[in-house]
């Protein structure tokens, strides 16, 4: 039999089970909504199985049933014994059904007219069905003389109680630590008879304990396996063409969990394909390619499993459901009105609520997202929802990790052992020791970083930060743990590095909550009980701001890249002066001290021999270098191939802190003056010391202009740091963006702009693309001049450019054309 | 090192009148804490201590792969920290669904004790003591505080109080 039908019968045999207890106490309590909502439930998830099993007999017959109760549900009918007998027939006609296809693997032939009949009787309140339908199938039944309840099913599984798996891993756990009693007494004890016996017991015990910890786990995967051929049959009924697209299919979840999981993704990816993706007529008429797009897409997220069921269909209609919303009576007016377009968006999680003009067989009975929310929030997870006109919605749901596996490496900083969960490690970079071969912990005002490749990688000690040790890490054999942090990095300083370890993770006691560098606990395989570290929480804890976070960008907050947001900022002095200046880290490559005597000097510019390449130096002051000390104190700024150096007399520090340039630059090489950490400081324009060193890296120009708002897209991290802080100093208030994608999810978000600035050649989804969407239809940016910055000159080019409907070209090193035509554009929509 | 087994408490229950108390000391101090509150009685725990953890907070120890949170009593009452090699003996108790351990010096005895005879506090006992405790009895030789685990385990308001 098919392994679909087998899980079917058994799920449905349970939910029948289910069904007549409850019927029985709705006749009794006809007023029981709780009771009414879960006998809905019940047939509609039978009624969409079968639907997408192929079994037109059961969905016929469980469709009339589910009529019947929909109406009672939404009080257009009493639940009177008549249409409780009519369900109950129902009921014991798909038993029979059921029956027969446990024992064949396919429907029976048959007619269930009479059954039908009698329900859409009882459906238009209509009196007295004719031949009461349940005793004829009482007579079938009898007749086949086995009940058609107990329907076996394959015998390769047995269910067994979650609490048996639950005591038998904490048998294991006592077996292990046992084990480890014993192999201790015996290693103290020298070889002697047990050792051999005992190796045996211990490498039985880590398997015996590999197989209960495996009984609880399942890839999510599993969960997702009937997934396409519903896809399938979906969009052959709808008529549409949808990819399912799946990742992380091998997260692994509590096997509780994923059961309760099972249900509310089944009707997620439904309803995306019922409401959210549109025909291919209407996507082809809309720009988009024919076939649309269902992404599911799992992974493991700071102490959380998240899910996500995405779809690039029409989006929710945020007009539609405020009107349904007033229809049904769950707001008013006044309500909806103060009311952001995410919290009217959510009223699609209420009980009752569906947007879809038509009721078809596969959705918009208004179960669904309501059956969704519980099943989730049972479990302690959430659900939250984005949604874009004309380019889809995403769900996102957060389980909490409690149950969870994950694999984690042991580290061990001041005595303590901890677990850094592996998905959030990048690498291991070993520093100091001996010969000094490996790289070593620098220090800029006492602030440790580590040169790693072409970054400046942050560093915390794990041991001060957790205030086991008051002393600072010693630069000598310690290990480098970088972390992923937001898009950002974080470099952890531990003592040493043991081994991963699959870890089950055990929520912290409620007393310690409040304790956020940690995620969770957990018990070593030697009985150990140690933390589990988040490295989220350790960015905070060692004052990182994780606000610039791509994620944050991704969830559409409008204000998540704004130029006076906080950024990290390298201090640093040139010949002499006391006002520190400031430069943004992120631009900064490497810091470099160079010998003196390395410092050549050719057709009037200092220059270095730098990794094989000569490497402009540029003074920062007239003075020329400050010829003290046998080195050279280097800012290194990179862009692809070239490098520059920029000679400086001292490093002083790096502060997390707003750029906001208060003052225009009284000379050239400077963007002006800002307040950082509490002194006026003078800010470097890097753009204009890249030209000293390369005349074709950019022009220079500044200006003055009202505080006009501008958006950046622009991938690339170099160009977009360096634009952000040039425009602003030119007197825009500036807002980033890293992606077209990102951009449109900004205007989304509700973000306001006078102009736009984008590159033209960026992946996914290009300058020119980018142009079109933003012209299309009425969106809220459709009119804004909009200038095209990129490396390509030629005048077909820049035809295409206009033709995407951007306003004007400009090209990616001129910043004075650039700023020119700002000005340019910005005059004319104020004359317009 | 004696082990009070869970068993032999268990049988001492409570009838009527009676309630069972498990005897130990705190700083010289004889404490009660009722038997039905208690899980295991533990010596010689391995307690694994956490980073930025309230000063109350011990550390984790692992009972047969629950984890259980660690509570040193002396912290929490405010008394003078154990030497650091002197014994001491964990009483478990189970709150919510989560476990806890109270350390304490030593645990002696299993009492049972009238319920009646349970006096209230004196008006001049120490706030601390006052705060964590539901009455005073006089044993043969000394007195005997029984104390609230409820109110022992509500971390909060010490740490707001220590913040």
């Amino acid at each position: 039999m098919d392994d679909l039908i087998a899980e079917f019968l058994t799920e449905t045999n349970e939910a029948l089970a289910d069904l007549d207890l409850a019927l029985v106490k709705l006749e009794r309590t006809p007023d029981d909504q709780a009771t009414l909502g879960l006998i809905f439930r019940l047939v509609h998830t039978i009624k969409g199985t079968c639907g997408f099993l192929g079994l037109p007999r059961l969905e016929r017959v469980a469709h009339a049933a589910e009529n019947v109760l929909g109406r009672v549900r939404d009080r257009e009918l009493a639940a009177a014994p008549g249409v409780i007998t009519a369900v109950l027939g129902a009921l014991d006609r798909i038993k029979l059904i059921l029956f027969a296809l446990a024992a064949s693997g396919a429907e029976p032939a048959g007619d269930d007219a009479a059954c039908i009949t009698a329900l859409e009787h009882a459906a238009t309140g209509q009196a007295a069905p004719p031949p009461a339908p349940a005793a004829e199938a009482a007579t079938e039944a009898t007749a086949a003389d086995h009940p058609p309840a107990e329907v076996a099913a394959g015998a390769q599984t047995i269910r067994v109680g979650v609490d048996v798996l639950e005591e038998l891993m904490t048998l294991v756990g006592e077996l292990v630590l046992t084990r480890n009693q014993l192999l201790q007494i015996s290693r103290a004890e020298g070889t002697n008879l047990f050792t051999a016996p005992l190796q045996r017991l211990s490498n039985i015990t880590t398997d015996l304990q590999e197989g209960v910890m495996k009984t609880r786990m399942q890839p999510i995967g599993n969960a997702w396996n009937k997934l396409p051929r519903l896809v399938r049959d979906l969009a052959h009924e709808t008529g549409k063409k949808i990819e399912l697209d799946m990742r992380g299919q091998d997260t692994e979840l509590d096997r509780q969990v994923l059961e309760l999981m099972r249900d509310p993704l089944t009707h997620m990816v439904r309803n995306s394909a019922d409401h959210g993706l549109e025909t291919p007529d209407l996507r082809r008429a809309a720009g988009k390619k024919e076939a649309g797009t269902i992404r599911l897409n799992a992974y493991h997220e700071g102490g959380h499993i998240l899910i996500e069921v995405a779809d690039d269909g029409r989006g929710l209609d945020v007009a539609a459901i405020r009107a349904k919303v007033l229809s049904k009576g769950l707001a008013t007016e006044a309500e909806l009105a103060a009311m952001t377009e995410a919290q009217v968006r959510h009223f699609i999680f209420r009980a009752g609520f569906s947007t879809a003009a038509a009721v078809t067989a596969i959705s918009g009975r208004g179960v669904g997202m309501d059956v969704v929310r519980s099943n989730i929030e049972r479990i302690g997870g959430t659900v939250e929802l984005t949604s874009t006109p004309g380019q889809g919605s995403c769900f996102t749901i957060k389980i909490p990790l409690t149950l969870a596996i994950v694999s984690a490496l042991i580290v061990k900083a001041s005595g303590e052992r901890f677990a850094i969960p592996q998905i959030s490690v990048l690498e291991l970079v070993r520093v100091g020791g001996v010969g000094g071969t490996a790289a070593a912990i620098e220090q800029i005002g006492g602030a440790p970083v580590l040169r790693l490749r072409n970054q400046l990688l942050p560093l915390v000690s794990l041991g001060a930060l957790l205030r086991l040790q008051e002393v600072e890490t010693k630069a000598d054999n310690a290990t480098v743990v970088v972390t992923a942090v937001g898009s950002g990095m974080l470099g952890i300083v531990v003592d040493d590095v043991y081994d991963t370890e699959e870890i089950v993770v055990k929520p912290v006691a409620p007393i310690l909550r409040h304790v956020t560098m940690f995620s969770g606990n957990t018990i070593l395989g030697d009985g150990a009980v140690i933390m589990i570290l988040d490295p989220n929480g350790v960015a905070r804890g060692a004052g990182l701001s994780a606000s610039r976070d791509r994620k944050d960008g991704e969830s559409g907050s409008a204000q998540a890249a704004r130029s006076d947001d906080g950024m990290a900022l390298l201090l640093f002095r040139v010949g002499g002066q006391p006002a520190p200046r400031a430069v943004p880290l992120n631009l900064v490559a490497r810091l470099e001290d160079i010998p003196r005597e390395k410092i050549e000097f050719s057709a009037g510019g200092a220059v270095t021999q730098y990794r094989d390449k000569l490497m402009p130096l540029i003074a920062m002051d007239e003075g020329g270098a400050d010829a003290s000390g046998a080195t050279q104190p280097v800012l290194v700024f990179t862009d692809g191939e070239r490098s520059m150096g920029l000679m400086v007399s001292e490093i002083v520090d790096v502060v997390h802190d707003k750029l906001n340039i208060e003052l225009g630059a009284a000379r050239p090489g400077l963007l002006g003056t800002a307040v950082i950490a509490g002194e006026a400081t003078d800010v470097l324009d890097t753009g204009y010391w890249l030209t000293q060193a390369w005349r074709d890296w950019f022009g220079s120009a500044q200006g003055t202009q009202s505080r006009r708002r501008l958006l950046v897209v622009e991938d690339s991290d170099f160009f977009r740091q360096l634009l952000v802080p040039a425009l602003a100093a030119a007197g825009y208030e500036v807002t980033a963006a890293a992606s077209a994608a990102e951009a449109l999810r900004l205007r989304d978000g509700g973000l306001q702009v006078d102009a736009i600035v984008s590159d033209i050649d960026m992946p996914d989804m290009d300058g020119l693309e980018f142009a079109r969407r933003v012209r299309a239809g009425d969106g809220a940016w459709a009119s804004l001049p909009m200038i095209a910055l990129t490396a390509r000159g030629a005048p077909a080019d820049e035809a295409r450019g206009r033709e995407a409907g951007f306003t004007d070209y400009c090209q990616k090193s001129e910043r004075d054309s650039l700023l020119a035509s700002l000005q340019h554009c910005l005059t004319e929509q104020v004359l317009l | 090192m004696t082990e009070a087994s869970p068993a032999t408490i268990g049988t001492a229950g409570t009838h009527g009148d009676d309630c069972a108390f498990v005897i130990l000391t705190l700083a010289d101090q004889l404490c009660g804490v009722p038997v039905l509150a208690v899980r295991d009685v533990l010596a010689d725990q391995s307690i694994a201590r956490i980073p930025l953890a309230p000063r109350e907070v011990a550390g984790n120890l692992n009972l047969r792969g629950r984890i259980v949170t660690a509570i040193d009593l002396r912290e929490r009452l405010r008394l003078p920290p154990r030497p650091v090699s002197a014994p001491f003996m964990s009483i478990v108790t189970e709150q919510g669904s989560e476990l806890y351990a109270l350390l304490v010096d030593q645990v002696s005895e299993v009492l049972t004790l009238k319920r009646s005879a349970m006096e209230a506090n004196p008006p001049t006992l120490p706030r601390i003591w006052a705060e964590h405790s539901h009455g005073i009895y006089r044993l043969e030789q000394r007195l005997m505080v029984v104390l609230d685990v409820e109110r022992l385990l509500q971390l909060d308001i010490a740490i707001a109080v220590a913040a």
